[in-house]
């Protein structure tokens, strides 16, 4: 039997693991944004968002294509993801319970989980083998069929959370079925659809698995949707994986305009929620 | 048949009214479940199309494409099994990193931080999540390989004399199955957190205040009532990360060395299923060859589903309760 001092001493030490635990869970995140300010900084300046990648050997160069097509490609995924992720989202919230509604919610779970590069050999295999080239378009729906399960699942969230009360009033003023749910159910939430949306844009701006076989990326300057498109992920990797130091650190300012853009938009989401509801909603 | 026209014409305005809400109740019902049919539509079609395309390797490799390790693309001989095996130990690897740091924090989180410090660090953890995986290959690349190459692979295998295990023996090169493991921990750790602390949130009050009555220290409440209490939920977090872990595919290509080989020691470079696919995907040429890649797709495929509905499943089961 153990006295009560051994098991106070026990105790305490287990509670001290769990700081220690906090501790190292949030040094990864300090150590790569550290670095990554570190060596991106470096090679980071205005022509990097101006000019064009230069061939091995000369310094500089920017990446002002592949930020352009990163931009692009998001473009079509939104176009995509958005409205059938939203479309769902407003399916799943108003039919809670049907048979159809509980395998939707399933689905998209299981969507949700399914690994990127399975959705680029995919997207691959119906757009890009029948079509004979690879093309931002492919890239883009790719990306956008990733977007739908997301934001599918925070749409129907933050739609559910809405009173009943408000649509019952709509109802009782005599606006058809859609219209309350348009603009009374859809309108109270759309600060929290906005962060759903934003969240996914967040997540499928570094993607780099489901481009490598459509998008697949381009050296030179192309904004055409059935061309093959440069992509800032596509380019980092490309220069990470390269042997010439110059493309390293062309990589790391790569990987610093790109984590900016993820942190942004992250932050983005977690404030217009904020603002509305007073607390984040994650 | 004299009735007051206006009143008929009202009558009908109403109804028109009616009419007007009803094809629009209508449109609008076809439209929004339209949108829902997509993602069932979406999960068959890649199912369909994957199977397809991997089924003249699956016809002519049959079994060996898990249970053989030859994989020789021009004599025609795509046994995967390094892949599979190496998908297999580094995500174990990384769950074995993960968990306990994972739930240690969520632990932290839902019973002991200070108030002020739950939001940053839990936001802190999250972002995590937020990181794209190109960028986590970067800093594995240039800043984790040749820390392991220089500091921890020599002071495991020296300082520790663990050299004499299998597990931590041979050159430290690098780029190894070790390198993906740590990679794929930091990438799943966010995901096992933040279930864990939910499921940890929705442990009861009384379950807490009847353990610290009973005379138990914290630590075992948190032992005795709080864990059992989430264990399924927490479990179900672990899969979830695992599900991560199992499918990535640019962090890992970039540190685990590339190499078809089985080797028993984590020092040694290896393949995942993910990364077979991103570096021979482009460069197959034949029909067979993209047919087999198809396969370790589908393979993958399988795989990850089964994780993640064994996953969500078993949170389910910890948060009906609460919505209860």
């Amino acid at each position: 039997m153990k006295t009560r001092v051994a098991r106070h001493w026990v105790s305490g030490a287990m509670i001290g693991l769990t700081y220690l635990a906090a501790v190292l869970a949030t040094l990864p995140l300090l150590l790569i944004l550290t670095h990554l300010l570190k060596k991106g900084a470096a090679s980071l300046s205005l022509s990097f968002f101006t000019a064009m990648p230069k061939p091995v050997g000369e310094v500089g160069g920017g990446m002002a294509n592949a930020i352009v097509g990163t931009l692009i490609l998001i473009g079509i995924a939104c176009a995509i993801g958005l409205p059938i992720g939203i479309g769902a989202g407003i399916y799943l919230s108003e039919k809670r319970s049907t048979p159809l509604a509980q395998s939707v919610r399933f689905l998209s779970d299981v969507l949700n989980g399914l690994p990127s590069i399975v959705m680029g050999i995919f997207a691959w295999e119906i757009l890009v083998r029948p079509a004979g080239h690879f093309s931002a378009l492919a890239g883009g729906a790719a990306l956008g069929a990733m977007m739908i399960p997301l934001v599918t699942r925070t749409s129907e969230e933050m739609l559910r959370v809405v009173p009943v009360s408000l649509r019952e009033a709509a109802l009782a003023l005599g606006y058809p079925r859609w219209r309350t749910s348009l603009s009374v159910v859809v309108r109270t939430a759309l600060a929290g659809i906005a962060t759903g949306a934003l969240v996914a844009i967040a997540r499928i701006a570094g993607e780099t698995a489901p481009l490598l076989f459509t998008a697949i990326g381009n050296q030179f300057w192309s904004t055409a949707l059935s061309q093959p498109i440069a992509a800032l992920p596509l380019q980092i990797f490309a220069y990470a994986i390269s042997p010439y130091d110059e493309w390293h650190a062309q990589a790391w300012a790569g990987a610093l305009v790109l984590i900016s853009m993820v942190l942004v938009i992250s932050l983005a989401a977690r404030f217009v929620t904020r603002s509305r509801f007073g607390a984040p909603v994650d | 048949m004299t009735a007051a026209p206006a009143q008929a014409l009202s009558k009908d305005r109403r109804r028109l009214r009616v009419d007007e809400a009803a094809i629009g109740d209508r449109i609008y019902e076809i439209l929004t479940t339209a949108c829902a049919l997509v993602i069932p539509a979406l999960v068959i079609a890649i199912a369909i199309a994957i199977f397809a395309a991997a089924w003249p390797a699956f016809a002519k490799v049959g079994l060996s494409i898990v249970t053989s390790s030859d994989w020789d693309v021009r004599a025609g001989k795509f046994g995967a099994a390094p892949a599979i095996f190496g998908t297999v130990v580094s995500s174990v690897v990384a769950l074995i990193i993960a968990t306990p740091l994972a739930v240690g924090v969520a632990v932290f989180l839902s019973e002991f931080s200070p108030t002020w410090l739950r939001q940053p660090i839990g936001f802190l953890v999250d972002l995590l999540a937020a990181v794209p995986s190109v960028v986590y290959g970067l800093w594995g690349i240039f800043v984790l390989l040749p820390l392991l190459r220089e500091k921890v692979m020599p002071f495991l295998r020296d300082t520790l004399h663990l050299g004499a295990t299998p597990l931590f023996s041979g050159p430290a090169y690098g780029p190894s199955m070790l390198a993906a493991g740590i990679i794929l921990a930091i990438m799943a750790l966010p995901y096992i957190s933040s279930v864990s602390r939910e499921v940890l949130l929705a442990v009861p009050r009384s379950q807490r205040e009847a353990a610290l009555a009973l005379g138990a220290t914290r630590w075992e409440m948190i032992r005795d009532a709080v864990i059992p209490y989430a264990r399924s939920g927490i479990i179900g977090g672990i899969m979830l990360g695992l599900g991560r872990a199992l499918g990535e595919t640019m962090a890992v290509t970039m540190v685990i060395g590339n190499r078809l080989e089985i080797s028993s020691s984590l020092f040694a470079p290896g393949y995942t299923m993910a990364s077979l696919i991103a570096n021979q995907f482009g460069e197959a040429t034949s029909d067979l060859h993209l047919s087999a890649l198809m396969a370790v797709g589908a393979i993958l495929f399988v795989v990850t589903l089964i994780v993640n509905a064994a996953a969500r499943w078993l949170v389910w089961q910890v948060s009906r309760d609460r919505a209860v």
